[in-house]
């Protein structure tokens, strides 16, 4: 895919200009290409859930709770918007959180007065297996990403000054130019005297006229 | 040839490409001998930076050989196949008004797209390398060949003798460290806060350093960037840790630093300790801000009054809740923009050469090019106490 829109992009590039022949391995890792896989998941189903609540209702015999699985709807997709961003483990934690918050909603409706039972047992068990997913790709995603547990390395010895703080400190002092001056660099257009206001008088200005 | 390429978002290849070839008399093209990856590159890597393509070549940090001129490159920059060169990131002409003012990263006639820049930044700026169509879409340095247009003024000769690990970051990181010095207009006896240590936040400490500043503070949270700051004599706080305010408080004797330098930018570190980021997050996952204001926000509310800020972090378009009115009645100087490396690179080859400062103690990681795409993510993810990483080609 990325190829072809590579070779789609190469009609901007003018002729001098590199165009891709071959592609190498990547920095995406598939963690990461799940994660997002997910987050379009969640805007897919998300966006059912807003737009089609009822198709959801009726297979789960819970007509009239439109309205909650509209607010579930724009909860998935806040979830596949964080899963589709660089913080793409939150995205993934956060579609646990809600994968709970559906089984326990779905365990209400799991009664024998609703005739569409089945069907509930059925999305329960379905919402438990993603749930699953969802909290392995949080793990995968963070501990890929993660600098816990590593050790530190201390970079103390690196000061820059090949012959010491001491030598370079002040080598370039009085060489900021003229035109980088912030401070008082219309001292020399608008000299002060001191005739009008006594407090003008001997300022102490850090660029001479 | 072999590069990195930009595919999309955290997607960076090792792909094979067609070599760059000389489009225009005043190009040049070189041989990569060593490159890196720049902290403002993972603004790219992020996506955050609009108007990336798939199959755009990266990098801006970038030095070689010249292997091919154009005829005007050649009589005019007084350039030799086989001389050893530095390619700044910024492309210049070297002859409009901004350059001729020293103003190298507004050059007015290098960015080839400057129609669509003018429509988002008002007017454009110079191109890049690597870095966005915004910036002229033209191929970067983290590939074996680079094509360097308007060669002649763009370049900068370096000598032979010294090795790349020393004179390669006279491409962006040395110079734009002291450029957010320069700008800060630091005078002996200053008090200098500097917010983030990554790779430009260390050549700002050392600038400042050599400027003559009494104290620099340099703050961060990662304890490797802490120590490599502590090493070149900054006083540290660790923001994590500590209140940022209430230690610059007592640094300064309540005054506050007098000059305050943003070597963050748009993406600064995300903490439930520091409410205001989760809500800039927050706006930037759902498009309604593009950069994080913590950093600015801080530095405003902390600078002393009368004081200087300076901005060299790489902000890309709206921030929210910006504290005009406090800066206002402080009556602080903003100065910002991207580096104007050519303005400075032959000061700081001198000193180099002096001894007065070696850039390749930022290095924590030298690899070859083909690792780029793990290092990519290494690099992001902070992994191994990464700070620098640099990359030669086969």
């Amino acid at each position: 895919m990325s190829f072809m829109l590579s070779q789609l992009a190469n009609i901007s590039r003018s002729p001098g200009d590199p165009k891709v022949i071959e592609t190498g391995p990547s920095s995406l890792k598939p963690a990461d290409s799940f994660g997002r896989a997910l987050g379009w998941f969640s805007m897919g189903l998300g966006l059912t859930e807003l737009f089609a609540p009822k198709v959801l209702t009726r297979w789960l015999g819970v007509e009239g709770k439109e309205g909650l699985v509209r607010a579930y709807g724009a909860r998935e997709i806040a979830s596949g918007v964080l899963c589709l961003s660089v913080n793409n483990d939150y995205g993934a934690f956060s579609r646990v959180a809600g994968d709970v918050l559906d089984l326990a909603t779905l365990a209400a409706a799991y009664n024998d007065d609703n005739p569409k039972k089945r069907n509930v047992g059925l999305a329960i068990a379905a919402v438990a297996g993603i749930a699953i997913v969802d909290a392995i790709a949080g793990q995968s995603i963070r501990s890929l990403h993660s600098r816990k547990g590593e050790p530190v390395r201390d970079y103390s010895d690196r000061s820059g000054f090949p012959k010491g703080v001491g030598y370079s400190r002040g080598k370039a002092s009085g060489r900021v130019p003229q035109d980088y001056h912030a401070t008082p660099a219309a001292a020399a257009a608008s000299p002060t005297t001191g005739e009008t206001s006594p407090a003008s008088a001997d300022l102490i200005l850090e660029v001479s006229a | 040839m072999k590069a990195l390429v930009w595919h999309g978002k955290e997607d960076i290849r090792y792909d094979t490409v067609t070599d760059p070839q000389i489009e225009e008399p005043r190009d040049a093209v070189i041989k990569v001998t060593s490159c890196a990856i720049c902290g403002s590159d993972l603004h790219l890597y992020h996506n955050f930076i609009p108007a990336m393509m798939p199959g755009d070549v990266m990098g801006h940090e970038t030095m070689g050989e010249i292997v091919e001129l154009g005829p005007e490159a050649k009589s005019r920059g007084n350039l030799s196949v086989g001389d050893r060169v530095v390619i700044p990131f910024t492309i210049i002409c070297g002859e409009c008004d901004q350059c001729k003012r020293g103003n190298f990263s507004v050059c007015q006639r290098s960015n080839r797209k400057a129609d669509l820049a003018e429509k988002v930044f008002g007017h454009p700026t110079a191109g890049l390398f690597g870095y966005t169509h915004l910036t002229g879409g033209y191929a970067g340095g983290q590939a074996e060949y680079l094509r360097v247009p308007f060669a002649d003024a763009t370049h900068i000769k370096v000598p032979d003798g010294i090795p790349d690990e020393k004179l390669l970051f006279l491409s962006d990181i040395l110079p734009t460290g002291w450029h957010a010095a320069m700008q800060a207009d630091i005078q002996p006896g200053d008090t200098v806060a500097i917010w983030g240590c990554g790779p430009v936040g260390q050549m700002t400490i050392r600038s400042a350093i050599l400027l003559g500043a009494e104290q620099v503070i340099a703050i961060d949270m990662l304890p490797e960037r802490l120590s490599m700051a502590e090493a070149a004599g900054a006083t540290t706080i660790n923001f994590l840790e500590e209140s940022v305010t209430e230690r610059l408080t007592e640094l300064t004797g309540g005054e506050g630093p007098h000059k305050c330098i943003d070597a963050v930018g748009s993406e600064n570190h995300v903490s439930f300790s520091q409410p205001d980021t989760m809500y800039d997050r927050l706006k930037q996952i759902t498009l309604s801000e593009n950069d994080r204001g913590h950093v600015l926000r801080e530095m405003i509310y902390n600078c002393r009054p009368a004081g200087v800020i300076s901005i060299i972090g790489v902000y890309t378009g709206l921030v929210d809740k910006f504290p005009i009115g406090i800066a206002m009645n402080k009556g602080i100087t903003f100065r910002m923009a991207q580096a104007h490396v050519n303005r400075w690179t032959d000061d700081l080859l001198h000193r180099i050469e002096d001894g007065q400062i070696d850039p390749s103690f930022v290095i924590t990681h030298k690899v070859p090019l083909s690792a780029g795409p793990e290092m990519y993510r290494t690099f992001r993810d902070k992994q191994d106490s990464c700070i620098k990483v640099m990359l030669q080609p086969a």
